[in-house]
């Protein structure tokens, strides 16, 4: 592959609640076995790009983990490999990442000491499958600067927080327009980017001397007329995670089976780090019906339309309904909780009770103490 | 220079001929166990656990499952600049080249392997036993003794004595004699088959003992050593450990799995056992599913009803099939409306739908009523079974098997259908 990649993950924002205290979006555990982060990392490895950098700043400590080892992925290479860039005082600067395009800035000697020609600039917020060489096939035959991926919105979906992107028929983007209160297009930008290496540093470059440090707003929006850029049309699964909706939503699209097939069924495959866990064990009593259980579970009371993440454990009587459990939450005795999303690590006492209305995620965090089983 | 302290040759070339079918294309070492595990990963962990990182496997029959599965070894953190885990199959030589022939054969012909990395002990494993154990604490009792040879052991039933290798040791846990499955024990302490070793005195002893054919540690190095009067050591093991070279120890085993606190529990976080893990998705049960008493492996498609069982990796389970007893191995596909009971069924098999497995009375099987017994049905790897077919107990099934090749759809208890070739 002649691109090297650039991921995007520092961010957070308050549409993930509680949610995002624990953790940068990137590192949230989707699908029972993975995390977000690992949809983009896949990608990227089994598109064969070599060598990747992962820009993150806010609370890094999950994500970290998370990338301790890059063998996961098959980047453990002595050829390129995985890169993980947070912010760091240095002679020339002291700042935080102040912008997607301050991040690429302040690390720009990786993007000048590599050689392949061209960049892939992808957010690691997204649930999604895709082969960056047709994207990259498509930036060629347009001879275009910059090649956004963008997809068409159902009209069901609430794309406020997304930037809007307008093309002519030849997929030429006229307008861009960053998370607008009344969206006049249903086509959103997917937070991937492909471009030639040396016009992302010129460009990053330029910006710099301006004091300008939003990748999107400053290099996309502001150049959409000067320079080539080009929307492409993916038409797959994709969804971003980024809100509470979106990310209850997403987990819940796993439990449809063409979702499931999709994503761990056909080629090519979506890798995680392994964490060596004991197959998931049902006892007496146990009723699982509709669900997504990880390894290292243990089960013995009801669970029906939930993910339940990995090394769980559901005690008698409980009933989970409709809910997101996140890795290793004790479940006492007797417990009920319906349409919550349950943090991770969290320690839910017998007899207890987290009943939220359908149509709205409640989610809860309890940090009792545990007593050994 | 290069220096361990103690090295682990892990002898997994073994067929394991009483697994049957299970072990016609894999070697016993390589069989899966547990949903996730396959046997090797139980001695391989508990050497990295142990602190014990350098450890050569010595394979010779049916190496290609374990080879792949073994890799460089990362799962068990074995991948390293120094030692690591390397694979020693046996090689042609300028003259006298031969196949193992016996287990102390095995590790004879590696000589230089061990010598490269200086030891001062060689711990001795096989790859053929489901338990957790500590060696440096055995290492930590070889020193405190001054042994030369170490031999693990645990007590047994006295009536089960007779089966094993049975060490006669004094109060100090010194060996004074020891007998090979006699009739009579005057002892309960069974040799595992774990023997930790000075170097000089294994060295010394494979080289005098070089042209002992089918030379064999029990029968021929420990006597030979005992001989020579090196100090030997019975070191008492209580934990749990199993021998898992039957059909019935090997399902007995599997089965112990899903009580409600396992004996041998795969849910401590002390000692984590660790395997190569292909398949990483989770596992999806259905609206109208129903598990009890079981466990699942990752990936795996529930849409029947499964109870007291052991399903591994990848597996689909169709509509209203109905397991019971059974253990299923990797990435095996079964079918709608099936009823499966205390059958054992092999890698990559596909059941069609309507199968019925296990039914009828009992009855002894044909060729190999020393292998397959207890009323287990076992299918092996890659199997194929067609729509709509009975299978009595005591049966076995290997190959891509067809209507045609069963009368009246059913295969009465007993028998054995075997299609080589064919796959």
């Amino acid at each position: 592959m002649r691109a090297i990649g650039i991921i995007l993950a520092g961010g957070n924002n308050h549409r993930m609640k509680e949610l995002s205290q624990k953790r940068a979006i990137c590192a949230m555990p989707i699908a029972g076995s993975y995390r977000s982060i690992d949809f983009t990392l896949s990608n990227m490895s089994n598109s064969h790009i070599q060598k990747v950098a992962v820009f993150t700043q806010y609370n890094a400590r999950s994500l970290n983990e998370h990338l301790s080892s890059s063998k996961w992925w098959d980047f453990g290479r002595k050829q390129g490999g995985l890169f993980v860039f947070t912010p760091a005082v240095t002679a020339e600067n002291a700042n935080w990442y102040r912008g997607t395009a301050d991040a690429i800035y302040q690390n720009l000697s990786f993007l000048k000491s590599s050689h392949e020609p061209y960049v892939v600039i992808a957010s690691g917020d997204g649930v999604y499958k895709m082969d960056f060489n047709k994207v990259l096939e498509y930036h060629i035959e347009k001879k275009a600067d910059i090649t956004v991926v963008c997809r068409d919105m159902d009209p069901e979906v609430n794309i406020e927080r997304f930037g809007t992107i307008r093309m002519n028929e030849e997929s030429r983007i006229e307008e861009f327009e960053e998370k607008p209160l009344l969206a006049k297009s249903r086509t959103v930008s997917c937070g991937i980017y492909v471009m030639r290496r040396r016009q992302l540093i010129e460009m990053i470059e330029k910006c710099a001397e301006e004091d300008r440090y939003d990748f999107v707003r400053d290099i996309l929006i502001r150049y959409k007329d000067v320079k080539r850029i080009y929307g492409y049309k993916m038409k797959e699964y994709w969804r971003n995670i980024a809100s509470v909706e979106d990310y209850y939503g997403a987990n819940m699209d796993f439990l449809k089976p063409e979702v499931r097939d999709y994503f761990f069924k056909q080629y090519p495959d979506i890798y995680s780090k392994v964490d060596d866990l004991p197959p998931a064990k049902y006892n007496v009593g146990s009723q699982v019906r509709n669900s997504l259980m990880a390894s290292g579970c243990i089960v013995n009371g009801v669970v029906e339309n939930s993910v339940v993440f990995k090394k769980c454990y559901i005690g008698n009587n409980c009933v989970i309904r409709n809910s997101i459990i996140l890795n290793d939450v004790y479940i006492g005795d007797n417990t009920r909780i319906e349409n919550c999303i349950v943090e991770s690590r969290d320690t839910i006492r017998a007899n207890s009770t987290y009943i939220e209305e359908p149509g709205r995620i409640r989610i809860v965090v309890e940090r009792n103490d545990r007593y050994v089983i | 220079m290069i220096k361990k302290e103690m090295i682990a040759m892990l002898l997994a070339g073994g067929q394991g001929s009483r697994l049957g079918v299970l072990t016609s294309k894999v070697a016993k070492p390589a069989v899966a166990f547990g949903g996730k595990y396959r046997i090797i990963d139980f001695p391989l962990s508990n050497c990295i656990n142990s602190g014990v990182d350098t450890v050569g496997v010595l394979t010779q029959y049916q190496p290609l499952r374990l080879n792949t599965h073994i890799g460089i070894g990362i799962p068990w953190d074995l991948d390293r600049n120094i030692g690591g885990v390397t694979v020693l199959p046996p090689y042609e030589k300028s003259s006298n080249s031969e196949w193992y022939t016996g287990t102390a054969n095995a590790i004879y012909q590696n000589m230089e392997y061990m010598e490269s990395f200086h030891p001062d002990y060689v711990l001795i494993l096989s790859g053929d036993h489901i338990y957790k154990m500590d060696y440096e604490v055995m290492l930590d009792f070889h020193k405190a003794n001054g042994a030369e040879v170490t031999i693990a052991v645990m007590p047994v039933p006295m009536e089960e004595a007779s089966r094993f290798g049975i060490m006669i040791a004094d109060e100090n846990r010194k060996i004074t004699e020891f007998e090979e499955k006699p009739e009579h024990p005057r002892s309960n302490l069974a040799s595992m088959g774990i023997y930790i070793f000075n170097w000089k005195t294994l060295k010394n002893a494979l080289i005098a003992m070089a042209d002992q054919p089918a030379l064999d540690f029990g029968k021929h190095v420990i006597p030979y050593c005992h001989d020579q009067g090196a100090p030997l050591y019975a070191y008492e093991f209580t934990g749990y450990w199993k021998d898992v070279g039957t059909l019935n120890s090997y399902w007995e085993a599997n089965m112990e799995l899903i009580d409600i606190v396992p004996e041998f529990n795969l849910y401590e976080e002390y000692w984590k056992i660790y395997t190569s893990s292909e398949i990483q998705p989770p596992q999806y049960l259905s609206e109208n599913s129903v598990v009890e008493r079981s466990i699942i492996g990752e990936g795996t498609n529930i849409f029947g009803q499964v109870y007291n069982s052991v399903i591994g990796c990848g597996v689909t389970i169709g509509k209203d099939t109905v397991v019971r007893d059974s253990i299923i191995m990797n990435r095996t596909q079964i079918g709608d409306h099936c009823q499966l009971n205390k059958a054992i069924i092999a890698e990559d098999v596909e059941i069609g739908s309507n199968v019925r497995l296990g039914v009828g009375e009992e009855a002894e099987n044909e060729t190999a009523p020393h292998i397959y017994n207890h009323g287990i049905v076992t299918i092996g790897e890659k199997s194929v079974i067609p729509d709509g077919i009975a299978v009595g107990k005591n049966s076995v099934i290997f190959g891509v098997t067809r209507l045609a090749d069963y009368t009246d759809a059913s295969l009465a208890s007993g028998k054995t259908l075997i299609k080589a070739g064919e796959q």
